[in-house]
């Protein structure tokens, strides 16, 4: 946001805002620009892509889906000196079964996972969880690669990686690495990416895809999570073998609840509540104008029982709310 | 500056301009197109909605430079003449599904997405589809009423046709 100092300059110094952010003129008067002067790169290739940003180093930024990056610039939250624009390379948006997983490009968008018949087979929970993602204007647009670099604490992307033994690929100009979804959301908007570094693509296992769940609160249609848990399990003979339960909205980064992952294993009865209970006590989320840290702890319950109880199918479910 | 080509309309148009440029910024003053409306300037109203490639866009969410090569629709694409209204249109003025104006091209926009890919819905998914489209005035009552309207009526020309 401005603060009231840059205002004030500028009222007393109209000469020297017009030259720092130099007003262009068309035939009907002054162009207006919202975000701040950069220089723009449309590379071809991945190639090409990260040497500009090994040129440049960290005033850099990448350009998907712009759909959180503009609104940056527009407020001039961000001020780049250069924006890498990923729009113009071939093969970012590919959708390959792999290993009996998938791999999304990073420029695959909100919409086309909420639509593709690959991702309803291979990931359903990523298709069902996609639609929760803002609205349609903004899914058409958004990116996967986008949402797990800018990595909101309150995204759905980053909850569903982690559910799914998610893994992320990096290139740079020396070298190319895959991080496990485990290891990449560090901190608030901070992952283990380098400024150097553009994610290509994600993997999503396939394992899951008998065994999943998704329950989201959010205030309105299209808003981000108030509080989204995402459930995979696998079951063999009737017994819970492995459990992975990520949430978002619960802390500054997506985080997964071991306890709860551990209430799920074997057979018991009663597990969705239990899975509940032990997600309500393992965090302390943050309260603000959109639900207390009492009332968000209750969401929590409430969104990781029926995530797992959806998971755990209608065969275990009776036995699950007993 | 880059030099970028974009079908607006159906028409071809071509400019010279700074990246920085919104897509909503050119289309209201370079192209010249007033219909599109520009309200928050950060994704959150949905006034500025267009279509890039058929789907809908937030034009203020959008460079110029990223349009470069592609299919813009605005809401003056939807009436075929001076004198029709598309269905879309006389059915936000049969129902009074517009007070001010403001959100309407973008409403209309959003609307005729839905017309292109979901022509059978309820009035619960109609509302999920328009909750990115804020009005301040109508309540949205009348809205959802003229969507109905124009559906039902899309439908009928469809199997007339
Ligand atoms: C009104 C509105 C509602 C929204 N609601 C939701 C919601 O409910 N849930 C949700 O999850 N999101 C929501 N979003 C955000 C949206 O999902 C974005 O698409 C997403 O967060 C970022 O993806 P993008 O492709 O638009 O990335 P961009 O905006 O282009 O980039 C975002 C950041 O990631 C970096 N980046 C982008 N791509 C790469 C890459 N391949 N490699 C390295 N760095 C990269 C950029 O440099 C930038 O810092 C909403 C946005 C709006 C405007
Ligand atoms: S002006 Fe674009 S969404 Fe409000
Ligand atoms: S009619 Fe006034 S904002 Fe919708």
């Amino acid at each position: 946001m401005l603060d009231s100092d840059d205002i004030g300059r500028r009222r007393r110094e109209p000469a020297k805002r017009a030259a720092r952010d130099e007003i262009d003129m068309n035939d009907r008067g002054p162009v207006r620009m919202k975000p701040p002067k950069f220089d723009y790169h449309a590379p071809d290739t991945v190639r090409e892509a990260v040497a500009v940003l090994a040129d440049v180093g960290d005033s850099a930024v990448v350009l998907s889906g712009g759909q959180s990056l503009i609104p940056m610039l527009n407020l001039r939250l961000a001020r780049p000196t250069d924006v890498v624009d990923l729009g113009a390379i071939d093969g970012l948006a590919n959708l390959e079964p792999v290993d009996g997983g998938l791999e999304i490009g990073a420029m695959v968008t909100h919409r086309q996972m909420e639509t593709n018949d690959l991702v309803a087979s291979i990931t359903p929970l990523a298709q069902h969880a996609a639609g929760f993602i803002g609205h349609r204007a903004i899914r058409n647009r958004g990116t996967i690669g986008g949402s797990i670099a800018h990595a909101d604490p309150a995204a759905e992307w980053p909850a569903v990686l982690l559910a799914l033994d998610g893994t992320i690929t990096l290139a740079s100009a020396e070298t190319t690495r895959t991080v496990p979804g485990d290891q990449f959301f560090e901190a608030l908007f901070t992952t283990a990416k380098r400024p150097d570094e553009l994610i290509t693509s994600v993997y999503l296992s396939g394992r899951f895809q008998n065994s999943w769940g998704f329950s989201e609160f959010q205030r309105r249609t299209g808003d981000f999570a108030t509080v989204a848990v995402a459930v995979g399990c696998v079951i063999a003979t009737g017994a819970v073998v492995e459990a992975r339960i990520a949430l978002a909205g619960v802390a500054e980064r997506p985080v997964r609840c071991p306890d709860a992952e551990q209430a799920l294993i074997g057979t018991r009865p009663g597990r969705a509540v239990d899975a509940a209970i032990a997600a309500r006590d393992s965090f302390e989320p943050v309260g603000d104008c959109h639900g207390s840290t009492e009332f968000r702890k209750r969401l929590v319950f409430a969104e990781t029982k029926r995530a797992v109880t959806q998971a755990l199918g209608p065969d275990l479910e009776s036995r699950a709310n007993a | 500056m880059r030099d970028i080509t974009v079908t607006i309309n159906g028409r071809p148009m071509s400019a010279t301009v700074d990246p920085r440029l919104l897509l909503s910024d050119f289309i209201r003053q370079d192209a010249g197109l007033t219909g599109t409306h520009v309200g928050c300037e950060h994704g959150y109203c949905g006034s500025c909605t267009v279509h890039v490639d058929g789907a809908s866009t937030r034009s203020c969410l959008t460079l110029a430079v990223q349009v470069a090569g592609r299919k813009v629709d605005t809401v003056e694409s939807l009436a075929p003449d001076d004198e029709t209204l598309h269905p879309i249109q006389q059915a936000f003025e049969d129902c009074h599904g517009l007070q001010c104006g403001f959100c309407t091209p973008g409403l209309l926009m959003s609307v005729a997405e839905l017309a292109n890919t979901n022509l059978v819905c309820d009035r619960a998914k109609i509302r999920e589809h328009l909750a990115g489209n804020i009005c301040r005035c109508t309540g949205y009552h009348q809205i959802i009423d003229a969507v109905e309207q124009a559906l039902a009526e899309i439908r009928e020309v469809q199997i007339d046709g």
